[in-house]
């Protein structure tokens, strides 16, 4: 199968370190992955402001980026939730179509289509507090909600369970959204610190030592609220955690 | 009238593609011990279940929970009240009545709530007006569901129709719980067959 | 109407008010639980979402006959039916109704389209006295204040609020705040209007149901029906939106209504009208006021679906921290942030993006209404129409022909070292110094990824 890359823009210019997991643990289950180098950005940030014109121009280069894979990976489910629904503001080609279809976020893509469960070469011996983002569990649908009545499934969990070491801490709203909402994040600032920090006591609260999340926009907010609290929490990507990382 | 007709006609100018109405089922009902699940129902929105042996029970019942003195408007022939009640008495008038009696025609299981007509209450602001509400009704009087309630022909005769399930409540301020808002403070349900 | 609501201004203001905003927020949540509860405790339950949903689509697609046959059945009944075109008509033809009849008093039960007509504006100055009997809508009515959640209008209250509210309008104790004493001073100071001389009752209106002419209003207060079968007028405000066909579609609506809003399988009176008492009238005035507009909008029709349950406002992490009067309308939370715009887009531009599109509320909707995708198509209008609160549209094209442009992109960001300080102005003001307010910011690594794999893994994959 051929495998394409797909890092978003805020990954690679503040959290490369996401990126090369994400790389390194693909080709740990004998993957070989391509980088097309040209990539920018989605169009998420345009669109998601109500500017879908003005998208066009990153969607065009996304697609071109990525015509021609079986499967695009990239460790953000609100990207690929994008690519998925909303690359909308360019023709829709076959080629554009099946780009489209063929984007899947990490954790469903070593779910679902390589069917790993198993990560010998991990250890994570911490307490970990999962967060998954709303593109992951309401638009992806990667674990089940709390507001819809069903059989409880968890794809990130299903995966760290294959972390050697790790005990997860029970919040009081797992599911709730942390409030980072992309420019939300700025231009309701104080929502969504308020949102934050609320989230961030919640897995104070549980006894969290990490919080463990597929979604670094989340984690990057969760952060930014947690180091100004002084409060004493890490954060790690799913990606860094399946692949070895120790802390 | 004009209005009329460039009101339906802009709705109408408006509509979207019709779509077809969906075909409502009857949901497998919950069955089981009815008057047990109904009192358990009515407990949890804050009304009581009570019993007598005979309909000459009801009035002792009400002046040993009420008061001997409570003024009494019965609805019912079970129930001789202190105040006349016909179809002509004031609904304004009955706002210093401590006790209305009224039977109910069914009940639902599923909620704890009993239904009433214009027929049942002879004045509707009995139910309402009044402090305190008891509620005769029969136990083979009862009905599984709300969805089995909304196919029964009453509704289709009745002027007025009311679902009461409870007192009267509000958690308007700070979410805390008051029986007795606007209308009756509690409501007791009594169980008795008619004569 | 006047400027841009400042939603998140007014959200500030609220947080800043830690006891408030941590009541506010918990006390909702519990709402959701509560709604959670009921949800998973029925089988059928997104079944019954299914067909409520389609119920109403089915009915919204066939308004205009749907709304014949109700004022058919309702006129054979003896009631007289209005048709008000708008607000003003709404308020005229009630104000008409009373003054005819030498009323002066109207005591009500809860109906936000009242609100939305600012019918209570329009009578009070002309001799009519308006007493709201639903305890937070009297809160708010004694505030001067827009209720504040569709189900519970004073949640954002505490009861000292309350308590110093009611001392200065209905001469309670200002310093006891014991929630019974202030429940039964209302209920003592409310209950002389029921009665009174001249006094006309109006009630709201949850389902109007074609086939029988019935209106249906759902109470835990028994107010609507203290104010219906009390005084010699009964006035039933219908928006047309509340039609559905049959009386056995009560059977879906009735049990999802109030297990979606408080978490309790049904209201404490679910009350049927159908025909006046002998000697009395009752009068329908069915409310056009925007929402034939609406029904013809392509992407937003499916908003006119909505109950009434707010849901969707317990279930907004957004809605439960900013309370519900920073959305600046009739409407809040998120089926605010979608109805809102079809009265003024310019002044409730921001609302649309009061959001982080989590999706939720579309999860909780009883009649399944598509909020966040709304909320979402929303954007994209007020970006048409150049009112996107934050942002100017100049910046927006030269943000997407950056992210268009692999080699401007690769220069912006290999350049991110020390340059944070560079990222293009995607917003009016620097969005870092916002961020920087409460957050800390992410340091900016020594390389990119991209320039990681240029240096680790070679220059190419095919493309240079």
């Amino acid at each position: 199968m051929k495998v394409a890359l797909f890092i978003p823009c805020f990954i690679d210019a503040f959290y490369p370190e996401v990126g090369i997991a994400t790389l390194e643990l693909l080709e740990r289950f004998g993957i070989e992955v391509d980088y097309p180098q040209e990539q920018t950005c989605c169009g998420q940030p345009m669109a998601n402001s109500g500017a879908h014109g003005e998208a066009a121009g990153a969607e065009k280069v996304f697609a071109r980026n990525f015509a021609g894979y079986d499967y695009i990976v990239g460790p953000s489910a609100s990207c690929v939730h994008h690519v998925r629904e909303h690359l909308d503001a360019i023709e829709q080609t076959d080629e554009v179509k099946k780009v489209r279809a063929s984007a899947y976020e990490l954790v469903e893509f070593l779910h679902d289509v390589v069917g790993a469960r198993e990560f010998p070469w991990a250890e994570f011996p911490h307490r970990v507090g999962l967060h998954n983002s709303c593109s992951a569990l309401r638009h992806l649908k990667e674990a089940s909600i709390s507001e819809v009545a069903g059989t409880p499934f968890s794809k990130p969990l299903t995966l760290l369970q294959g972390v050697k070491g790790i005990e997860f801490v029970k919040l009081a709203r797992p599911d709730e959204c942390c409030g980072f909402g992309g420019t939300f994040s700025v231009t309701e600032e104080p929502v969504s610190v308020r949102m934050g920090q609320d989230k961030v006591r919640d897995h104070l609260n549980a006894g969290a030592e990490y919080i463990v999340s597929g979604d670094m926009s989340c984690l990057m907010h969760q952060q930014g609220c947690a180091e100004r609290m002084k409060a004493d929490a890490r954060f790690i990507h799913i990606a860094q955690v399946l692949n070895g990382a120790r802390a | 009238m004009a209005t009329r007709e460039a009101f339906l006609a802009k709705v109408r100018a408006a509509q979207p593609q019709a779509r077809q109405r969906p075909e409502v089922p009857l949901f497998a009902s919950i069955g089981g011990d009815l008057r047990a699940r109904f009192t358990t129902a009515l407990g949890d929105m804050g009304g009581s279940c009570l019993q007598v042996a005979a309909a000459a029970e009801v009035l002792p019942l009400i002046r040993e929970r009420f008061g001997v003195d409570a003024s009494i408007c019965s609805a019912t022939p079970e129930v001789l009240g202190t105040r006349d009640l016909t179809a002509d008495t004031p609904p304004a008038s009955l706002q210093d009545v401590d006790v209305g009696v009224v039977r109910a025609r069914f009940g639902v299981a599923e909620t704890g709530s009993v239904w009433f007509s214009e027929q049942e209450y002879v004045v509707n602001a009995l139910g309402y007006i009044v402090q305190h509400l008891v509620v005769l009704l029969d136990p083979a009087q009862l009905v599984d569901g709300l969805q089995d309630v909304y196919r029964r022909p009453d509704f289709q005769h009745a002027r007025y129709a009311a679902l009461v399930t409870g007192p009267s409540a509000t958690a308007d301020i700070e979410g805390v719980l008051i029986r007795g808002a606007q209308g009756v403070r509690s409501l007791s349900v009594v169980w008795l067959a008619p004569a | 109407m006047s400027g841009r609501i400042d939603h998140a201004k007014a959200a500030g203001a609220f947080i800043a008010k830690t006891e408030h905003v941590a009541f506010h927020d918990k006390r909702l949540w519990d709402l959701r639980q509560k709604r959670d509860a009921q949800a998973h405790n029925i089988p059928e339950w997104e079944t019954l979402r299914e067909l409520a949903s389609g119920i109403k689509e089915h009915t919204l697609s066939h308004l205009s006959g749907y709304l014949e046959q109700f004022a058919a059945a309702a006129e054979a009944n003896g009631v007289t039916v209005h048709w008000a075109a708008s607000a003003e008509e709404h308020n005229e033809l009630v104000y008409q109704l009373m003054s005819e009849r030498g009323m002066t008093t109207l005591v009500k039960s809860k109906s936000m389209l009242t609100d939305e007509c600012a019918m209570r504006d329009y009578l009070e100055p002309r001799g009519i006295t308006v007493m709201e009997t639903d305890l937070g809508e009297r809160i708010q009515q004694l505030d001067h204040q827009d209720p504040s959640h569709m189900v519970v209008p004073a949640v954002h209250k505490l009861r000292g609020d309350v308590a110093q509210l009611f001392g200065r309008t209905i001469g309670t104790d200002p310093a006891n705040s014991d929630i019974h004493y202030l429940a039964e001073s209302q209920r003592m100071n409310t209950r002389p209007y029921f009665v009174r001389d001249k006094t006309a009752g109006m009630t709201g209106c949850n389902f109007a149901v074609a086939e029988t002419g019935t209106v249906v209003v759902c109470t835990n207060e028994g107010n609507a029906d203290l104010s219906a079968n009390v005084p010699p007028l009964h006035i039933a405000s219908i928006g047309i939106e509340k039609l559905i066909p049959k009386v056995a579609d009560l059977g879906v609506f009735i049990r999802m209504l109030s297990r979606s809003a408080l978490g309790s399988p049904i209201t404490q009176y679910t009350s049927h009208f159908r025909a006046p008492r002998p000697g009395t009238e009752m009068h329908f005035i069915l409310v056009d006021h925007g929402r034939s507009e609406r029904l013809a909008m392509q992407d937003f029709w499916y908003s006119l679906k909505c109950i009434r349950c707010g849901a969707c406002m317990n279930t907004c992490p957004v809605y439960r921290r900013s309370g519900g009067l920073s959305y600046g309308g009739t409407y809040s939370g998120p089926i605010g942030a979608i109805i809102n715009p079809t009265f003024d887009l310019k002044r409730y531009s921001a609302l649309p993006f009061a959001s982080t599109l989590n999706g939720s509320c579309t999860n909780v909707c009883p009649v399944k209404i598509n909020i966040h995708e709304q909320i979402y198509k929303w954007r994209e209008v007020i970006s048409e129409r150049h009112e996107v609160p934050f942002v100017k549209q100049e910046v927006l094209k030269m943000a997407g022909r950056l992210l268009a442009s692999p080699t401007l992109y690769r220069a912006t960001v290999a350049s991110m070292g020390g340059a944070l300080r560079r990222l293009p102005n995607f917003v009016l003001y620097n969005p870092l110094n916002i961020w920087g307010r409460q957050r800390e910011l992410p340091e900016a690594p020594k390389l990119t990824f991209h320039a990681w794999y240029r240096k680790n893994r070679g220059g190419g994959n095919g493309n240079t």
